[in-house]
């Protein structure tokens, strides 16, 4: 019987797929398809898709988005030099709210994504502690456990010098958030025993890369968390799977992934990620180490570079503001090329350390117009301006460039990078 | 090791007998006690002052012959750079427009070197070259940015002698260091 029913709705699903695929594709012929195809389906007409039943249950055991929403994929540069130490971004501009979905999540891998059966992952906690101590998986897991939201971004995000990206993703795409599972770092370290000069933590993980950073006490011992689980289910294998370490608000290199060995120690231990790289320079040469702290940002992703407004009138503003030093506690909004700024709605729950969603009503005349936002965050800090940013470090320094970043909106409605 | 290993339960059961601070207070009693032999197999960190560096040593005309076999494809034959970082040279560039960061130029400290290569190079075999070849190829890559002799050979003690250009011009985290 169900067979009877598939054929026919499969053939018409087939066929729907190739319109919306040539649409995308933006060719005429598939804009004639297209109008075909939604002429059958809009009003007076019955839908196709009411005359048959749908996919039965269990054709996706796990889930997939909508085949219409399939260009919502993560951004891969088509000119990166190979793909073991490299970086997709979220497509920011297409997402709501402020949880970033799992498949979504930015990647950033150095020596590529090992597969790990967690049956024999380990974690070794030594040093100056009391009692060194291996761990399982289970054992971690029988831990109390928390649930906390936080934004994860890597401190490249993006550089200081052109070309600058057309997107919101191309731009800032290296900052993602989640709801993170596990059991506080703290509770584990009490559980081994800290020796009083105890001061720093050297993290490594489990990947061909076994990256290593070292994190101060204080923050293991504030709010570091040992994470399974992101956004309900397991960590995916990109994130960490099974084990990783998250530190919220701190370059994301630093919540080291496939975590296998916490090593107590007095002092840093200088790896090469926290001297060749995690490093900025100065224009006089000297280069800032240890600089952990992601600070206050935020980007409007509606509209944004790439989109179009069809047409004038009412308009949302929207975006993303977060800072790794707590709360956002406003964001401003320009829509005259930062001479006025007003207060953008904040969605709740403004969480810290996790990103904020807001929103702004507006009336676009149908005139070349330039937006941009500006975050605050609760200990009073201003987002800056890359020509600020850039007077104070120049452009040898790479990391933590969170500038307010303009869009400029045409005649025509076409929405495109002002600083690029 | 027995013998740690056994004082280390001692340890625990003392600990747990009599909950007199706090870390007692808060145990769970998760986890085993990891021995030595099991910690020195896993702690490859390298301080930057050379502590943890193992035994052996390598040349640098040892380290040409690995480099060519193991590093050149990615790094060049002389470490002038390619699908990996470039490795040599740029020394004077650091406060110029345009800076030149390599191992020579850039690296605080020499130890780094082995700790890295050990770890994580060659890209395609991590942890696959002997100790004696890591010592090698560092002596080789420090000797292409004139940091050793062509017939230095290093061990523990002569690699963390060895004082990098650049040691002295980290400095720490001014920021907010833009203001409104």
């Amino acid at each position: 019987m169900s067979r009877t029913f598939d054929k026919p709705a499969g053939t018409t699903r087939r066929r729907f797929l190739r319109g919306g695929a040539a649409v995308a594709g933006g060719t005429v012929l598939g804009a004639r398809a297209s109008v075909a195809a939604e002429t059958d389906n809009l009003p007076p007409n019955i839908p196709e898709w009411m005359k048959a039943p749908g996919e039965p249950m269990g054709s996706q055991p796990y889930g997939a988005p909508s085949p219409f929403e399939k260009g919502v994929v993560k951004n891969i540069s088509k000119t990166l030099k190979q793909y073991i130490s490299a970086s997709s971004r979220t497509p920011l501009q297409e997402l709501d709210g402020i949880i970033t979905p799992n498949g979504l999540f930015y990647e950033r891998h150095h020596g590529g994504v090992p597969t790990i059966d967690p049956a024999q992952h380990r974690l070794m906690l030594h040093g100056l502690v009391e009692r060194p101590l291996i761990f399982t998986m289970d054992d971690l897991r029988r831990f109390p456990s928390e649930s906390r939201v936080h934004f994860l971004e890597c401190s490249g995000n993006p550089g200081y010098s052109k070309p600058y990206g057309k997107t919101a993703s191309d731009l800032v795409g290296l900052v993602s958030c989640a709801e993170w599972t596990g059991v506080s770092l703290k509770l584990v370290l009490q559980e081994a025993g800290l020796k009083p000069d105890a001061k720093w933590i050297v993290a490594e993980g489990a990947d061909a890369a076994a990256l290593t950073r070292s994190i101060p006490i204080e923050k293991c011992l504030e709010d570091a968390m040992l994470v399974y689980s992101q956004n309900g289910e397991r960590l995916r294998p990109q994130q960490g799977y099974p084990l990783r370490l998250f530190l919220p608000g701190f370059e994301g290199n630093m919540s080291v992934k496939w975590l296998r060995r916490l090593h107590v120690t007095a002092e840093p231990v200088y790896s090469r990620e926290e001297t060749s790289k995690y490093t900025d320079l100065l224009p006089d040469g000297t280069a800032r180490e240890f600089s952990f702290y992601m600070e206050a940002k935020s980007i409007i992703t509606r509209p944004s570079g790439g989109q179009r407004l069809g047409a004038p009138g009412f308009h949302e503003i929207t975006g993303i503001a977060w800072s790794g030093h707590g709360k956002i506690a406003r964001v401003g909004v320009s829509v005259d090329e930062g001479k006025s700024w007003q207060s953008a709605q904040l969605q709740e729950p403004v969480l810290t350390r996790a990103l904020t969603r807001f929103r702004l009503p507006w009336q676009w005349d149908g005139k070349p117009a330039v937006i941009q936002s500006r975050a605050i965050d609760e200990t009073g800090y201003v987002q800056p301006t890359l020509a600020e940013l850039l007077a104070v470090r120049g452009e040898n320094y790479f990391y933590h460039n969170n500038a307010i970043w303009p869009w400029r909106i045409a005649a025509d409605g076409e929405v495109t990078n002002a600083l690029a | 090791m027995r013998w740690r290993e056994t004082c280390g339960i001692a340890v625990v059961i003392v600990l747990c007998t009599f909950p007199s601070g706090a870390q007692a207070q808060t145990s769970y009693g998760l986890g085993r006690p990891a021995t030595a032999a099991e910690i020195a197999g896993w702690n490859i960190d390298i301080g930057r002052d050379g502590s943890n560096l193992p035994k052996g040593s390598g040349s640098v005309s040892q380290g040409r012959e690995v480099f060519a076999q193991q590093c050149a494809s990615c790094h060049g034959d002389k470490g002038e750079g390619g699908l990996g970082d470039r490795l040599v040279g740029g020394q004077g560039t650091i406060a110029t427009p345009k800076p030149i960061r390599t191992v020579g130029s850039y690296w605080p400290y020499a130890p780094t070197l082995f700790d890295y290569i050990r770890r994580a190079m060659p890209q395609n075999a991590p942890q696959s070259l002997s100790d004696e070849e890591v010592y090698a190829v560092s002596a080789y890559i420090l000797n292409l940015n004139g940091l050793v002799g062509a017939d230095a050979t290093l061990d523990a003690k002569s690699l963390a002698a060895v004082k990098m250009p650049n040691r002295d011009r980290f400095v720490g985290d001014a920021r907010p260091d833009v203001k409104h």
